[in-house]
């Protein structure tokens, strides 16, 4: 197969690969070919069963990109937020943290959303958009000096100024590149599954810090054939994990119960249960020679604070404004000295979002009294500081640190 | 296979090398292509400016006849063109010239690079809509004759756009002491202080020309950032507009 040229490749059309190819079509138009590669683009490919926070922010993006208006009304804003710290015994749990959800008056701190819905929205947007996207992977690249040459595993050959890696956790790319990761597992797992339930949940999202680790409870939205939902994320051990998803359903049932509680009234588990284990891990560099990483394949964190995929999509934005920018310069978009802005812009920010989730996770599972009294105290105290809480919504919301344009809803 | 196709193949390989070292961002040009982008966006925003171009599309430039004197490796000529302009590089080493054709080939661009002067294009007669003295003022013998001879090749409506380095006090620290001898981002000797030229110098020289200098920006480097940026300071390195009625 003859050779085909491109200015970008995307491995990975997951949120951060359609959002990326996104951008630098609306930022630099049709003169500027875009691959985006994904085995998942398939029919056959087996959907997401699981549920986003999107920041105020991220929503701003989508906003921009053209990809939110379609799924807006399957978005539940988050109203509200609770953070309870208790042993999985006590009869009431006692509520140290309450966030109203607003960054400002009518723009909720976040949305929840299936990510199914959400993805074919970026697909189909990118395809109105005349994205070039292929159903199949990348199996390897080679560089010369002044390109790369992408290969594809249906047999196609790219030859591209940079390949960026949105390829996922695992991704082939950053591995192919040699570029090692730093970080642990926890030894934890995530379960996660809809629960139906009986009484609305009026946009309350719910933090449990049980002994297990975090127990959150996030709203869906509710519609006349599924009813009220919320979506769960349910840590446990790994070993403990394993043990609760593989249960018949009724012990699960019971198992759920105990601690979601009846405060929602009755509950059913709704659809099939996954557990996804846990880890921290940051790529040591974020680009290698005409190669940028972004998204889960630059660094995965702790979902205690829901920001992994809100981090995806500032290096998204933030790589596609020093694309965008290069590229109306001339300049050659997968130079060494265009990717360098690039790492510089995010790799520290990351560095510090992933310092920042492990020590929350570490502070809450734990069972000692000691830090139960600490953080306890450490919670309380920040409820009754208005300016110290805001920080923390507008930092949950995606609006602290420099914020490339694209996540201030400005377009590129 | 006789001995002219060896030769050949050295002189290509030494070409090769020389236009490495030029387009290495981390090499010998490093500050170079650090520079780059700032009078990129200087040049690009007052053409588009003055052509009533959108500097947001990617052929912003396109159709525009633009002389890069003092071209080098082609650091400013090849996103130039990747805009769409038509350039000319003219450089009087022609090793320079010799790694700039190299290199725009693996790039896939055509520029048009010449071993040649000022003087000698002005007496061929070429018109340009933007000619470009970018980092070489404070290398020419006599600045006033040089610009003269660039002002004759704009075409009516056309911009000459000219970097260098004031000549102050904070450019001697700065630009020898600081850049040659501190950091080591350039050569020692790159530079003779005596040879700068002032804003004032230069912007009588372009009017003597003929041309009207519509605007006057300083470039610093910004430390936190690690890049440069334009400002109101002109004290070291700045750039001046001149345009032809």
């Amino acid at each position: 197969m003859s050779t085909e040229k491109a200015d970008v490749v995307i491995a990975g059309g997951g949120f951060a690969g359609l959002a990326l190819a996104l951008a630098l079509r609306q930022g630099l138009g049709n003169s500027f070919r875009i691959v985006v590669a994904d085995p998942a683009f398939a029919a056959d490919a087996r959907p997401d069963l699981r549920a986003s926070a999107i920041a105020a922010a991220a929503r701003r993006m989508f906003e921009t990109l053209g990809a939110w208006d379609a799924v807006a009304d399957q978005a539940q804003p988050i109203l509200d937020m609770v953070v309870t710290d208790s042993k999985l015994e006590h009869a009431v749990r006692p509520v140290f943290l309450t966030f109203a959800g607003e960054v400002e008056p009518g723009q909720p701190f976040a949305h929840m959303i299936e990510n199914a819905p959400l993805n074919a929205a970026l697909a189909r947007q990118a395809r109105a958009q005349g994205i070039d996207l292929r159903a199949t992977a990348v199996s390897g690249f080679e560089n010369d000096t002044s390109r790369i040459s992408v290969s594809l595993r249906d047999g196609g050959v790219m030859s591209a100024s940079l390949l960026v890696a949105a390829d996922g956790a695992k991704s082939r790319v950053r591995e192919q590149a040699g570029i090692a990761t730093h970080g642990w597992n926890y030894g934890q797992s995530a379960i996660v599954t809809t629960v139906a339930h009986e009484r609305a949940h009026n946009g309350r999202a719910e933090e449990h810090f049980l002994p297990g680790g975090p127990f959150a409870i996030l709203p869906l939205k509710s519609n006349a054939s599924l009813g009220n939902r919320s979506s769960l994320v349910w840590t446990e051990t790994d070993a403990e994990a394993a043990r609760i998803v593989a249960l018949p359903d009724d012990r699960f049932h019971g198992e759920l119960e105990r601690r979601f509680g009846l405060h929602l009234g009755e509950i059913a588990p709704s659809g099939p249960r996954r557990a996804y284990p846990l880890g921290l891990f940051i790529a040591r560099s974020f680009v290698a020679e005409r190669i940028a990483l972004a998204g889960d394949a630059a660094h995965v964190i702790h979902p205690i604070a829901g920001q992994g995929l809100n981090m995806g999509l500032r290096d998204v934005a933030a790589l596609a404004e020093v694309i965008v920018d290069a590229a109306r310069l001339g300049l050659d978009v997968g130079s060494s000295q265009v990717l360098e802005r690039y790492q510089r812009w995010r790799r520290f920010d990351t560095a510090l979002m992933g310092a920042a989730t492990d020590g929350l996770n570490r502070l809450f599972s734990n069972e000692s009294d000691v830090l139960r009294l600490m953080r306890d105290v450490g919670l309380g105290l920040v409820d009754r500081m208005p300016a110290l809480k805001s920080f923390f919504i507008r930092e949950a919301a995606g609006m602290t640190g420099e914020v490339p344009k694209l996540l201030r809803g400005e377009a590129l | 296979m006789s001995t002219q196709t060896t030769i050949d193949e050295a002189e290509v390989a030494r070409f090769s090398a020389l236009a490495e070292e030029w387009w290495d961002p981390r090499g010998k040009m490093a500050v170079l292509h650090k520079f780059n982008p700032v009078r990129l966006g200087y040049i690009r925003d007052a053409a588009c400016k003055r052509f009533g171009r959108n500097p947001k599309q990617l052929d912003s430039l396109k159709g525009l006849r633009i002389l890069d004197i003092g071209c080098g490796g082609g650091i400013l000529c090849e996103p130039l063109a990747r805009l769409g302009a038509t350039l000319l590089g003219a450089d009087p080493a022609e090793r320079n010239i010799a790694a700039a054709k190299q290199h725009a080939e693996q790039s896939g661009l055509s520029v048009d690079y010449r071993v040649t002067s000022a003087e000698a294009l002005a007496d061929a007669g070429e018109r340009f809509d933007i000619v470009l003295a970018m980092e070489v003022v404070e290398h020419v013998a006599d600045v006033k004759l040089f610009v003269k001879r660039c002002a004759e090749m704009v075409q009516p409506g056309g911009l000459m756009i000219a970097a260098t380095i004031n000549r102050t006090l904070k450019s001697f620290a700065l630009a020898i002491v600081g850049a040659e001898y501190v950091l080591r981002w350039l050569p020692r000797g790159t530079h003779q202080w005596d040879k700068f030229v002032t804003p004032d110098e230069l912007e009588i020289a372009m009017e003597l020309s003929g041309l009207r200098t519509t605007d006057e920006r300083g470039v610093i480097y910004n430390l936190m950032a690690d890049r440069w940026e334009l400002s109101s300071d002109m004290d070291v390195n700045y750039m001046v507009l001149g345009e032809k009625a």
